[in-house]
């Protein structure tokens, strides 16, 4: 009985020991997530809270610090009245330019690739595998490689310096990553549903509209995902190509910032910046899990 | 496949149907054989021209190469690219994988912390690195903070300074993309078979010897993986450089993606920026050939076994 009563003070003991040392694993765990949140999340508050003060109470009190002031001024400033390079109106033509780029490059690139992956994968033709492999360079190529041949080739066909001239840059850009994506994708789906398919009558496009698009919105997604994100992020193309007003709103965003000569208007600086980031924020948030996995796709590349 | 829509019959609507998928993609193989091998040689081709300020075809062999190399801004440039890479590289995926681990530890709310993480990739290096500049600015942002707590002397002023602004330029890097490292780790993590796990906890061993015995050396081939793609993000590096430091101080911060912007478009020496964007290609290369081939051997391999 001794030995019963000391069994269980032992097990008991063990058992504090346990639930304390789960504890405290706890609290490290939670205690470093924390920590390493807050180096995250203090540059998007900054610019946040910043684009709500006073710059006058930015100036005294530094650009981290919980504000004093509140005002909505900087947000109508930053959209339509803040000098970028001598023009006074705003970043709303830029934000604009970047809009009409991003949406049409966005849907042709996503087309094209599910078209070409369809066929890679499903209608191959002899040295289908090398085309895939040539195209599946064009996404390790680095952009400086192809500023030359863009500026040459875009002033031959009349296209320099417009919005037009990146979104066939952005297309073409964009074609290797939309193919291997799609194409990778198609791979998985079986050959004998296509085979039934075909035995019924069904062609090319039929097959296509019938059997695989209504099998792909989840590489759909990634991809739109993928391609309106990097595509609205893109700088090089953007200031080597384009020009002044012409410019997408990543390059208005560097030359706002780099005209602080006199005093920084940091208020509407951080309006302007956070208008430059809502749309691909605004992908992040609502489409998180496919811009995850539209990530980890392209890593493997 | 388009075997049999042909033995199906041989009309001329059915050798139509039979090229139908090779005419769509014409213009796709077309678009991408251009971008990649016409474009590609020729910016080589200009690299051997006597260019200036304008493409032009006078051959002069590899003598643009000869003054790229014995440019002390060409090796301001790759030194930095050496340096960054070094640091950015090995501390990101430390930090990552730290992240992986803690997340991985069955926490509440776990989106929640991984969306905290990984939303810098979203956001450019030109908006990311304009607010970061603006941090390490000391009349304003870190050092102008920690100054008016109390600690008077602290310094951080990265940005401006020669030797230190490249440490601005690796911590905002990291900031950027070690949330990227994280979700491909996490992946990585929750792939290893469960059983394994449970097997070593059975045998009585500790949550970091399970993790340093059992769960990490299972996901080796991530490790390469996210060094080979953080590595390419080091070679490209651009536009972090020109939102944060713009070069500076003085040449203190030049990459080679950012030198050969500034000799094709701020200096009219196109030859040579040409020169210094093949050696960008050359870099790449140098990093990423080697994979593939590890790739292919490592598939073969895995075919042969199983």
């Amino acid at each position: 009985m001794a030995d019963a009563v000391m069994g269980t003070v032992v097990e008991d003991r063990e058992a504090a020991v346990a639930s304390r040392r789960r504890l405290i694993s706890r609290i490290v765990v939670y205690g470093l997530l924390g920590l390493i949140s807050i180096v995250y999340i203090v540059p998007l508050l900054v610019v946040i809270l910043n684009s709500f003060r006073t710059n006058a109470e930015i100036g005294a009190n530094g650009l981290i610090s919980l504000p004093n002031s509140f005002r909505l001024d900087a947000w109508p400033q930053a959209w339509s009245d803040f000098c970028i390079g001598g023009q006074c109106d705003g970043v709303a033509r830029y934000f604009w330019n970047s809009v009409m780029m991003v949406v049409p490059a966005t849907i042709i690139s996503t087309t094209l690739g599910a078209i070409n992956g369809y066929i890679l994968s499903k209608w191959k033709f002899p040295g289908s595998e090398i085309v895939f492999g040539c195209m599946l360079l064009g996404v390790f190529m680095p952009g400086q490689i192809a500023l030359l041949p863009w500026a040459f080739l875009l002033g031959q066909i009349g296209l320099s310096n417009s919005v037009y001239g990146l979104i066939l840059v952005h297309c073409i850009q964009g074609l290797s990553f939309t193919t291997l994506f799609f194409r990778n994708y198609y791979v998985s789906i079986p050959d004998d549903l296509l085979k039934a398919a075909r035995i019924d009558g069904a062609g090319f496009w039929r097959i296509f509209w019938k059997i695989i698009i209504p099998l792909s919105p989840p590489i759909i997604i990634v991809t739109v995902i993928w391609q309106f994100t990097g595509i609205w992020n893109e700088y090089l193309f953007g200031v080597v190509l384009n020009s002044g007003a012409n410019q997408p709103i990543t390059a208005a965003l560097v030359a706002l910032s780099m005209s602080g000569t006199t005093v920084r208007t940091y208020d509407v600086m951080s309006a302007a910046v956070l208008i430059g980031a809502l749309p691909p924020l605004l992908v992040y948030f609502f489409g998180g899990k496919y811009f995850v996995r539209g990530l980890t796709q392209g890593a493997i590349k | 496949m388009a075997g049999q829509a042909v033995s199906a019959g041989t009309s001329t609507w059915d050798r139509i149907k039979k090229w139908t998928p090779i005419f769509i993609i014409a213009p796709s193989i077309l678009a991408s054989f251009i971008y990649v091998f016409v474009f590609a040689g020729w910016t080589f081709y200009i690299s051997l021209s006597d260019s200036t300020l304008l493409p032009s075809y006078g051959f002069k062999g590899f003598e643009n190469y000869v003054s790229l190399w014995t440019n002390r801004r060409w090796s301001v440039a790759y030194n930095n690219l050496l340096f960054f890479s070094l640091f950015y590289v090995t501390i990101s995926m430390a930090f990552g994988l730290l992240l992986a681990i803690l997340i991985d530890q069955k926490i509440r709310a776990e989106s929640f912390w991984r969306t905290i993480f990984l939303y810098p990739l979203a956001v450019s290096f030109i908006a990311t690195g304009t607010v970061w500049q603006w941090l390490y600015n000391p009349s304003s942002g870190i050092q102008f903070l920690v100054n008016s707590l109390g600690w008077t002397d602290f310094q951080f002023a990265l940005t401006t300074d020669r030797k230190n602004a490249i440490w601005a330029i690796i911590i905002t890097g990291i900031w950027g993309s070690a949330g990227f490292s994280m979700a491909l780790f996490l992946a990585g993590l929750r792939s290893v078979d469960p059983d394994i796990i449970k097997a070593a906890q059975i045998d009585g061993a500790s949550w970091f010897r399970t993790y340093r015995k059992v769960i990490l050396p299972t996901i080796g081939p991530i490790f390469l993986a996210v060094a080979v793609v953080l590595l390419q993000f080091a070679i490209k590096t651009f536009d972090l450089a020109v939102a944060l430091t713009n070069s500076g101080p003085g040449i203190s911060t030049t990459f080679p993606a950012t030198y050969v912007y500034d000799f094709m478009f701020q200096r009219g020496e196109i030859g040579q920026g040409a020169a210094a964007a093949m050696m960008v290609l050359a870099a790449l290369a140098i990093v990423l050939v080697p994979y593939s081939l590890y790739l292919v051997w490592r598939r073969r391999r895995e075919a042969s076994n199983g």
